[in-house]
C-alpha cells in the first residue's frame, strides 16, 4: 500500500498549488508505482471530465422574467421617467406637491420607533425580526427603525425612515416598500388617501 | 468589467430596474448554470436562479462593495441552493454524518467498486454522466466541485462565496474529486 501522502499530492498538483520539490516526489513515485499512476490519470480524467460540462446557458426570456418578479420599481424613478414622457403631468404633479405640503412637516417631525402590533414579531431596541420559521399574517409597517425578515410575511412590508433585511430563508408575499425620502413619504401618504391617483401612476 | 457593475449597483439603488436588467444578463448563465449543477432539474434551476437575483435586488443596499459582485451573487444561489436541497431531503441522505466518525460519510461507505450497467453507460451522453454523478455528491462537496470547476473558480474566491476558510475548501474538493474519481473510473 502507498503511503496516503502520495494521494495528498495528487491533490496538491491538481490545486496547482504543489512546490516544486513535492512535485519530483510525486513524478518518483509514479514512474515506479504502477498503481498510482493510475490513480493519478483517473483524476485527471475526472476533472477533465467535469470541466468539460460546464457550457449552459440560461433559458431565453431568463432577464424578462426576472424583471416582471421584481418589487414594484422605486416611485420617484418611475414618476420621473413619468414626467419625463407625459410633461403635461408635471403640471399636475406640482399641484399635487403643493397640496402636499403639509405633509414635509409631518415628516420631519415624526421620528419615534413604531411597528404594527402583529403575533409572532420580535422587537429588540429598534430592530424588529421576523424569526426564523415563524409566519407573520397582515401588513406589516415600521417606522424609524430595522427590519429583519428572516420568517415569512403573508403581506406587504412597508418600511418608513428605517432599513430592511431579507435572510435567504426570509419570504415576502406581497409588495415591499421602503419610505427613506421626502418624496417616497409623499407618495406614501398619497397611497394612502388617494387610490384613484396611485391607481393612475402606477399603470 | 467591475467599474460597469459598480455604476449599474448605483443606478440600481435608485430604483432604476433597466440598470438591474443589465446585470442580470451579465450574470445570468453562469448563476443558472450553478443552480443547474447543484439541484439536476431545469425547473427548479430556473426558479432558483430568478430567486437569486430577486433577492439581490432587494438586498442590494446590503452588499459590501469590497467584496466582488460575482462572489456576493453565488454565495446568494449557493444558500438557495442548499436550503432547496434541504427541504427536499428525506430523513437519511448521503452526507448525513455518520455517528462517530467525523468527516465519514454514508457515501464513503458505499461500495466505490459499482460502475454503472453498461447498457446504461450506453444510453447516457457524457454530460449526462457526469451530471449525475455530481448530483450523488453530498451537497457540501457539490459546491465546492461545482464552484472550482463549472464556474471556473479560484480556491480563495469560493472560500469567499462559502464563508469557509481556505482549508475546508481544499478537504471538501479533494474528497468530492476521489468520489468522483471511484464512479467515473470506468467511463
Ligand atoms: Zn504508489
Amino acid at each position: 500500500m502507498c503511503p496516503e501522502h502520495i494521494i495528498e499530492l495528487m491533490h496538491q498538483y491538481l490545486d496547482e498549488e504543489i512546490d516544486p520539490e513535492k512535485e519530483q516526489i510525486l513524478r518518483e513515485h509514479l514512474r515506479s508505482c504502477k498503481e498510482c499512476e493510475i490513480i493519478f490519470n483517473e483524476l485527471k480524467k475526472t476533472v477533465a471530465f467535469v470541466k468539460s460540462i460546464s457550457n449552459m446557458q440560461a433559458p431565453a426570456d431568463f432577464t424578462a422574467h426576472v424583471l416582471a418578479r421584481l418589487p414594484k420599481e422605486k416611485k420617484k424613478v418611475l414618476a420621473a421617467r413619468l414626467l419625463r414622457n407625459h410633461p403635461f403631468l408635471s403640471a399636475a404633479s406640482l399641484f399635487v406637491v403643493l397640496m402636499m405640503g403639509s405633509l414635509f412637516s409631518t415628516w420631519s417631525q415624526d421620528r419615534e420607533f413604531s411597528v404594527t402590533n402583529q403575533k409572532n414579531l420580535v422587537v429588540k431596541n429598534n430592530t424588529v425580526i421576523v424569526p426564523k420559521g415563524e409566519v407573520v399574517k397582515g401588513d406589516v409597517v415600521v417606522r424609524n427603525g430595522k427590519l429583519k425578515i428572516e420568517g415569512e410575511i403573508q403581506g406587504d412590508v412597508t418600511v418608513i425612515h428605517g432599513e430592511k433585511y431579507l435572510a435567504s430563508a426570509g419570504h415576502v408575499t406581497g409588495q415591499i416598500d421602503e419610505v427613506n425620502e421626502v418624496f417616497d413619504w409623499i407618495w406614501y401618504q398619497m397611497k394612502k388617501s388617494a387610490k384613484e391617483v396611485t391607481g393612475f401612476f402606477e399603470q | 468589467m467591475d467599474a460597469i457593475i459598480k455604476k449599474r449597483i448605483k443606478q440600481v439603488i435608485k430604483g432604476d430596474q433597466d440598470a438591474f436588467g443589465e446585470i442580470v444578463e451579465i450574470y445570468k448563465n453562469s448563476v443558472y448554470q450553478l443552480c443547474f449543477r447543484m439541484l439536476g432539474n431545469s425547473h427548479e434551476a430556473e426558479d432558483i436562479a430568478q430567486e437569486t437575483f430577486l433577492r439581490a435586488y432587494v438586498n442590494i443596499k446590503s452588499f459590501n462593495q469590497d467584496l466582488k459582485f460575482s462572489t456576493w451573487l453565488f454565495r446568494i444561489a449557493t444558500n438557495l441552493c442548499i436550503d432547496r436541497l434541504r427541504k427536499k431531503k428525506p430523513d437519511y441522505y448521503l452526507d448525513a454524518e455518520v455517528a462517530g466518525s467525523e468527516g465519514l460519510t454514508m457515501y464513503s461507505q458505499i461500495p466505490s467498486d459499482t460502475p454503472l450497467p453498461e447498457t446504461e453507460l450506453e444510453s447516457l451522453e457524457l454530460q449526462e454522466i457526469v451530471q449525475k454523478e455530481i448530483l450523488k455528491l453530498p451537497e457540501k462537496y457539490r459546491s465546492a466541485i461545482v464552484l472550482k470547476y463549472i464556474e471556473d473558480l479560484s480556491l480563495n474566491e469560493i472560500s469567499e462565496i462559502l464563508e469557509l476558510p481556505l482549508g475546508t475548501v481544499k478537504t471538501r474538493i479533494h474528497r468530492g474529486r476521489e468520489a468522483l474519481r471511484q464512479q467515473l473510473r470506468y467511463v
